[in-house]
């Protein structure tokens, strides 16, 4: 059974059937999906969800969901980590990392929200799916429409790191790459879905496909036994999933399923290409956008088109946002990879260099949760970091070389440890 | 030659379902108030009470972002492109 009552602006509040429409026609509000939570509260319980299989359809009452959803069926449900050597290295007692670089099937939290918009592309009959993409979408696009038989039609910078290209290609899209930034590429998009009866997810079915990011927020919870932690930060591009993680946590309470005091969400942006970080610290809802220079493309988006709704998460929650420079984005992703052996890519670098300012600064306190969101997976973008490490050490087949190979990289105190 | 004005589907009830329609003025803001004397109508859905540019609502000139250039006041000429468009997610 579906609660969804249709879609609302988050604006004036107008209100819209079920169907894929995206912006008011009254002040070009987004349109969100509105659901009947009192009747949720009746009929879900705690234990009903733990009964369900381990994907993002576990929490299908509090999403647009079809009866029988085709799409998705491994996607979500990802590894909540207890952080314990990255805690120590930053300094706090209890820390998570929400490892979205694992989400199946391709490596980073899109594959949440396109299993929830190309399902419901299938149920309103799109043959062709599509969107405007700085990587990790396009590539969960192409895999989901493969999966479900539909055509694809992806959308991209030209600019973009190899493995998101290819990432992309395997599955058998059109791949089209526009000679500019992403913000070039959402303009151009805009104008191909008035104009082509496509289901573009970030476009015409954006009310459903913003939907799914709450179940990243939703998972946090539960992994956490029922709880919310105290502090959350998340990366910011477009500015999707900032704000559905804090309506996640929100929904969560209003129908009876956690208590307690909401979490404080901060928002991670590149010094590159912080327009969000910028506004907030400037104190004014207005947002200008910026062009972006980052070595984190795919958060490179100079004009977020819920950042607005960043902010407004962020201010109610009592959170704040930060930025770091690309050197520190680096040393964000060896850090989580040194520590807790997982490999994220610049965005996932940026939330961990972020995370360590805001400690650092006294924004995040050092004795209470904090989950660290981690939306997507380095093997993708194997550029950004390659400079900085050592290449293999070349010997041939003989253990005399490796001898005098070990030798000459260990102490002669650890030697004999290490040969008993 | 006017200016190009390139129109989404929620204001093409306005403009009689064209996707494009021609508008005169100096400037972004001139065009903008000669749509409006056109398609009563239009202007409040771009504009807030205030006369700015909605939150959601983009307008490139040429391709470029206006508000990387003047704004309202940014200058247009006859033959130039004015694209409106609502905001939308990504990533």
């Amino acid at each position: 059974m579906s609660y969804v009552l249709g879609l609302r602006c988050r604006e004036c509040g107008a209100e819209y059937p079920h169907e894929p429409l995206h912006v008011c026609d009254q002040c070009f509000g987004p349109l969100e999906v509105a659901y009947d939570y009192a009747a949720i509260a009746r009929g879900l319980s705690r234990e009903a969800i733990a009964a369900r299989p381990r994907n993002l359809w576990r929490y299908r009452e509090l999403l647009p969901a079809p009866q029988d959803p085709v799409v998705g069926p491994h996607s979500g449900f990802t590894p909540l980590v207890k952080a314990d050597r990255l805690a120590a290295a930053l300094g706090v007692k209890e820390l998570y990392v929400k490892d979205d670089s694992v989400n199946h099937p391709t490596f980073s939290y899109k594959d949440r929200v396109v299993s929830v918009a190309i399902s419901n592309a299938i149920e309103f009959g799109f043959g062709t799916v599509s969107c405007a993409s700085t990587g990790n979408l396009a590539n969960s696009v192409s895999a989901h429409a493969a999966r479900a038989g539909l055509d694809c039609f992806i959308f991209i910078p030209d600019d973009l790191e190899q493995g998101k290209v290819i990432g992309s290609a395997i599955y058998g899209p059109r791949t089209v790459a526009i000679r500019g930034n992403y913000d070039d590429v959402n303009r151009l998009c805009s104008e191909i879905a008035d104009k082509y009866r496509w289901a573009f997810v970030n476009i015409n079915l954006r009310p459903y496909y913003t939907e799914g990011a709450k179940t990243y927020g939703f998972e946090i919870a539960e992994q956490l036994g029922w709880r919310f932690p105290r502090h959350v930060v998340v990366p910011t591009a477009g500015g999707t999933i900032l704000p559905k993680v804090a309506k996640a946590f929100a929904e969560l309470e209003m129908v009876g399923l956690v208590s307690g005091p909401q979490p404080k969400i901060y928002s991670a942006q590149a010094s590159g290409c912080a327009p969000v970080v910028t506004a907030l610290h400037r104190g004014t809802d207005v947002i200008e956008p910026v062009k972006p220079r980052t070595i984190a493309k795919s958060i490179a988006i100079g004009n977020p088109a819920d950042g607005y709704y960043v902010l407004q998460a962020v201010r109610e929650s009592g959170g704040w946002a930060e930025a770091v420079t690309d050197a520190e984005i680096v040393a964000g992703i060896e850090l989580l990879a040194r520590t807790e052996g997982i490999f994220t890519e610049p965005a996932g670098g940026t939330t961990v260099g972020v995370t360590k300012k805001l400690i650092e600064l006294g924004r995040i306190p050092r004795d209470e949760s904090i989950v660290i969101s981690i939306t997507g997976n380095g093997y993708k973008t194997l550029e950004a970091v390659r400079a900085g490490l050592a290449d293999p050490f070349v010997i041939n087949a003989r253990l005399q070389e490796f001898d005098a190979l070990y030798a000459e990289l260990t102490p002669p105190t650890h030697r004999m440890a290490a040969r008993h | 030659m006017p200016v190009h004005v390139r129109i989404p589907t929620p204001l093409r009830r306005f403009t009689g379902g064209a996707e494009e329609v021609g508008a005169a003025g100096a400037t972004v803001g001139a065009v903008v108030n000669d749509l409006e004397r056109q398609f009563s109508g239009v202007k409040e859905r771009i504009c807030d009470e205030g006369g700015r540019v909605r939150r959601f609502v983009n307008i490139y000139l040429n391709g470029d972002d206006i508000r990387f250039l003047n704004n309202l006041e940014t200058a247009v000429k006859d033959g130039d492109e004015l694209s409106i468009v609502p905001a939308i997610a990504g990533g």
